[in-house]
């Protein structure tokens, strides 16, 4: 076929490990089209990320390309890349001047040392012979053509200067410096959150079509593929278990993979049915006392005011938390939503006094019915708040100890406490991790030896090791991946009912807030712009801002694109 | 990696369970990590690195050597023999003309004579072919006490007969043995430096994980005496030391107390090394979590944040020791580090001060010089190789 630009053929990639030979990819085909996107779809681990580095052979070691062929189609004819030599001359022309690679962190992949325009420029300058002036005048109409405002300013920014947002236009744009065929987006909106992400896949989606590229798009989320994609391929430990057209892939997948992924996906789009319904009714009712009540919380960073002893306190700084009120019901699953920097973490590290507060009230309703100030507790007092209110974090490779085993990390806090022996502690930990889902055996065990989902329920074990009433989850599928994640959200909700816990359930990601929780607060700018029962902050929303944020969340069904007629909303 | 593991949560329903993998020869079973503790990772990394397990190899030799300077040296470091003086190194055969004209085995040395330079009328030792010296291994020589205790005589190799000359690597101005007094010279060289980097040890751990874990006015306190302690220039302060202790003492304590005092100051590295390892560690998520898990201060230092460091000062720790054994040289070069009669490294230079040594005999420079170098290097190289390895848990 003539609009066939790129074609992979039987490409296999292994990695030589210490302990084994890792086939990290195996026997994958596929074609890029000109103007059309393949969306090549896997979890962690499945292999995507390094065949679309294969193509521009920039495998890290000990990767090796052991067979296949990428063919390249130009103008002198087709190139085998896969035959190329990997310091070649003609592999250094063909990276970023005809295949152009948008990076994951747009932080870590610019220099933070160079201005966004002394990049642009270069690589402009490594494959095109223009003066330097030419050359900036071509970057700033590349920074155009991305949307960035005041081009000419912005060349002269550094990264640290730019939004993650811009950061990622820049990126773009110098992907895109020397009108490449083939345009490679590795994850290009993982790291952004979803408004800005509906911003950068329009913009993508919208160059693409203009320049008439090849777009090969990697991604895990089933969402941002219904959105982009004209072909759809599902990767899994390093093949392509399916691929065709995104219609097909998502209305008539025949392997039992894609369905699973797609079910993983819309289950979450459509809220728990694990969940009880009366719940919600009760809380309504208000016919119960709340078991933590907060009240004006606030957390000011950086206030110059406080430092000098003068001007109140009010005058500067950054309101990370401001004048936060909410109740959290016993039995409740309340979510906190919003976009990075809208202060959700803090909340959750002010309620546990990870952070202390600037001012406002946080009651605690002690089991025995007194109720506590949590912002007034001496150290002891503070530890045994901590023992009925706990923590699930966010990253499952930084929160356990990774010198400790399975079983010195679940049974830490059984320990410390005093409550137990050794021996009654092990017996505990192993009815802990059948809890969690995990083999007893496991105990001996060290962290490293657990994909990230078994860590997360690691740690889902020690937060529940000492009976706690309430439990604070801060993004504690985000770092998951698809499958996982609701594998250990209906963990967490089938705990909940056995237990009778009550969650808070800090997220950016509306629709995991949807399925798990029953009432959503959603923060902006460290503000609480609007809580109601989750279904009708979902659905039917009435503040402009929680609008603007639902819409922009990518529909996983190509058949009704959301973001096609998303709101847009100036920012005040 | 879940290589090997049998999949511990039930999987999807599907023919694959994990990523495809195979072992690095075929027919070979995979390896598992997975029950492995942070000290089996690290010492798997550090020997793939082989320039450091090479340099640690010639660490632990020099060690042994050092432990057992006394059987390995053919004399005895302090033996002079005005007879011998700047006698040349001589090599080793293994042939030699037999009785009957043919050649047989019979491992020798050259003996010397005397030639008279014309011009100068100086007495100079040349290799004399004709002298046929039988050497051994476990042979009968000086007596000698091994580790001051046992009273031994028998020597690794050295001459069959103790009263003739053998002088591998030359002799010195008084005619002593080289190789012997550079195989003593190791042990005193090489375990000098392990008190002092003892010491500064243990202070720049406390200071430094008090420094680090507490922060505030306590690490602002911590820091500006080390700024000063650090401000101290060493040398000067070595020389006046040098001279206010009595002269009764004996040379080697009056060293060891120098280096005392002078590790008193040397902490502050390593103090400033742990600091920073706390303050990263400090914040990371697992140490949070043992604080919400209802540790006390003194449990989460000691249980959760010392076994991550021990690695890493292990490392600092191993590049400090050649900083010691170069600092012993040079102040004894200068002459108020050690003084003979003790044998070290340090004092075997100070014979090649004068240049006329070094013209007439080279190898009073050669070989003490290469003995420094080589530890110096397998040092930096062992410790380098230990920094690598030793946190195992980044990718």
């Amino acid at each position: 076929m003539q609009d066939i630009i790129l074609s992979v053929r039987n490409l296999s990639l292994d990695f030589r490990l210490r302990t084994h030979i890792l086939h990290a990819v195996r026997d994958v085909s596929f074609d890029l089209r000109r103007g059309k996107t393949l969306c090549l779809v896997g979890e962690s681990g499945s292999g995507k990320s390094v065949t679309a580095r294969a193509l521009m052979r920039i495998i890290d070691k000990p990767g090796r390309l052991v067979s296949g062929q990428i063919l390249l189609d130009g103008p002198g004819g087709v190139v085998d890349i896969a035959g190329l030599p990997e310091r070649g001359r003609e592999i250094l022309a063909l990276r970023g001047g005809r295949i152009g690679l948008v990076f994951q962190e747009p932080m870590s992949s610019l220099s933070p040392v160079h201005t966004i325009g002394s990049q642009i420029v270069e690589a402009i300058r490594q494959h095109r012979k223009l003066s330097k002036k030419d050359a900036r005048l071509r970057a700033a109409d590349l920074l155009r053509q991305v949307e960035i405002p005041d081009p000419e300013r912005m060349l002269d920014r550094y990264t640290f200067e730019f939004s993650g947002g811009m950061r990622q236009r820049a990126m773009i744009a110098m992907a895109l410096a020397c009108d490449p065929d083939i345009l490679i987006a590795d994850e290009p909106t993982t790291a952004l959150d979803v408004t800005t992400q509906a911003e950068i896949l329009d913009l993508i989606r919208r160059l693409q079509q203009e320049r008439g590229m090849a777009m090969l798009l990697i991604t895990h989320d089933m969402g941002v593929v219904a959105e982009i994609a004209d072909e759809v391929a599902v990767m899994r430990y390093g093949r392509i278990v399916e691929s065709g057209p995104v219609d097909s892939i998502f209305h008539a997948s025949s392997h039992p993979y894609t369905r699973q992924l797609l079910d993983a996906t819309v289950r979450l789009e459509s809220g728990a049915a694990a969940r009880s319904p009366a719940a919600t009714s009760v809380f309504e009712a208000k016919a119960v006392e709340p078991v933590i009540s907060v009240r004006g919380l606030s957390k000011t960073y950086g206030s110059i005011g406080k430092i000098f002893g003068f001007g109140g306190g009010s005058s500067g700084g950054l309101k990370a938390v401001d004048n936060v009120d909410f109740d959290l019901y016993p039995g409740e699953n309340l979510g906190i939503v919003g976009e990075s920097g809208s202060g959700k973490t803090t909340i959750g590290r002010l309620l546990l006094r990870i952070t202390e507060p600037t001012s406002g009230s946080i009651a605690y309703r002690a089991p025995e019915g007194r109720s506590v100030d949590v912002t007034g507790l001496n150290k002891t007092e503070l530890r045994a708040y901590h023992r009925d209110v706990r923590l699930i974090f966010q990253d499952p490779f930084a929160s356990l100890n990774p010198r400790m085993t399975v079983r010195q990390i679940i049974a830490d806090p059984l320990l410390v406490s005093g409550q137990m022996s050794d021996r009654q502690a092990g017996e505990r930990v192993a009815e802990l991790l059948r809890l969690v889902g995990l083999d007893p055996l496991a105990m001996e065990r060290y962290p490293h030896a657990f994909s990230g989902g078994q860590r997360q329920r690691i740690g889902i074990a020690r937060a529940l090791a000492l009976e706690p009433r309430v439990i604070i989850a801060d993004e504690a599928t985000s770092a998951l991946d698809v499958s996982i994640r609701s594998q250990i959200l209906d963990l967490l909700l089938s705990i909940q009912q056995r237990l009778g816990l009550s969650f808070i359930f800090i997220s950016h990601d509306i629709s995991v807030v949807r399925y798990f929780c029953d009432r959503v607060a959603v923060m902006h700018k460290g503000r609480i712009v609007e809580t109601g029962d989750a279904e009708t902050i979902c659905t039917n929303p009435s503040e402009p801002y929680t609008r603007r944020l639902i819409s922009s969340v990518p529909n996983p069904d190509p058949r009704n694109k959301r973001m096609l007629h998303r709101m847009r909303l100036q920012e005040t | 990696m879940l290589a090997g593991n049998r999949p511990l949560v039930s999987s999807l329903a599907s023919a694959e369970t994990g990523p495809a993998v195979s072992p690095l020869k075929p027919g070979a079973s995979i390896a598992s990590d997975a029950a492995a503790g942070q000290w089996t990772l690290i010492r798997h990394r550090f020997f793939r690195n082989k320039v450091a397990a090479f340099a640690g190899c010639i660490i632990l030799l020099l060690y042994l050597i050092g432990a057992f300077a006394e059987f390995l040296a053919p004399g005895l470091p302090n033996a002079s023999r005005p007879q011998y003086t700047f006698a040349p190194p001589q090599r080793i055969s293994f042939f030699a003309p037999g009785a009957d004209g043919g050649r047989e085995f019979l491992p020798h040395v050259k003996g010397y004579r005397i030639e008279i330079e014309p011009q100068a009328l100086r007495r100079t030792f040349v290799i004399d072919e004709n002298k046929v010296i039988p050497i051994g291994f476990f042979v009968d020589g000086p007596a000698y006490r091994l580790w001051g205790l046992i009273p031994m005589t028998t020597h690794l190799m050295g001459p069959l007969d103790s009263r003739e000359p053998m002088y591998l690597l030359g002799s010195d101005r008084l005619g002593r043995d080289l190789l012997s007094r550079l195989i003593y010279g190791t042990r005193i060289s090489m375990s000098i430096g392990l008190a002092g980097v003892a010491i500064s040890l243990t202070l720049g751990i406390v200071f430094g994980a008090i420094s680090g874990f507490y922060g505030g006015w306590v690490d602002t306190v911590i820091q500006r005496v080390i700024e000063i302690v650090s401000a101290m220039p060493t040398i000067p302060l070595w020389l006046g030391l040098a001279a206010a202790i009595p002269l009764t003492w004996s040379p080697l304590s009056v060293y060891f107390v120098v280096t005392l005092i002078v590790s008193l100051l040397g902490w502050t590295g390593l103090a400033r090394e742990v600091r920073g390892r706390f303050f990263a560690l400090r914040g990371e998520d697992f140490v949070t979590a043992a604080r919400l898990d209802g540790s006390r201060e003194r449990r989460i230092i000691f249980r959760h944040i010392l076994p991550s460091l021990t690695s890493h000062i292990l490392a600092v720790v191993t590049l400090a020791v050649p900083t010691m054994i170069v600092a012993e040289t040079s102040l004894s070069f200068l002459g108020v580090g050690l003084k003979p009669p003790v044998v070290s490294w340090g004092v075997l230079l100070q014979d090649a001060q004068n240049v006329r040594s070094v013209a007439t005999a080279p190898w009073l420079l050669i070989w003490p010089s290469l003995a420094v170098v080589t530890a110096v290097l397998s040092f930096n190289f062992f410790g380098d190789g230990l920094r690598d390895a030793a946190d195992p848990y980044d990718s």
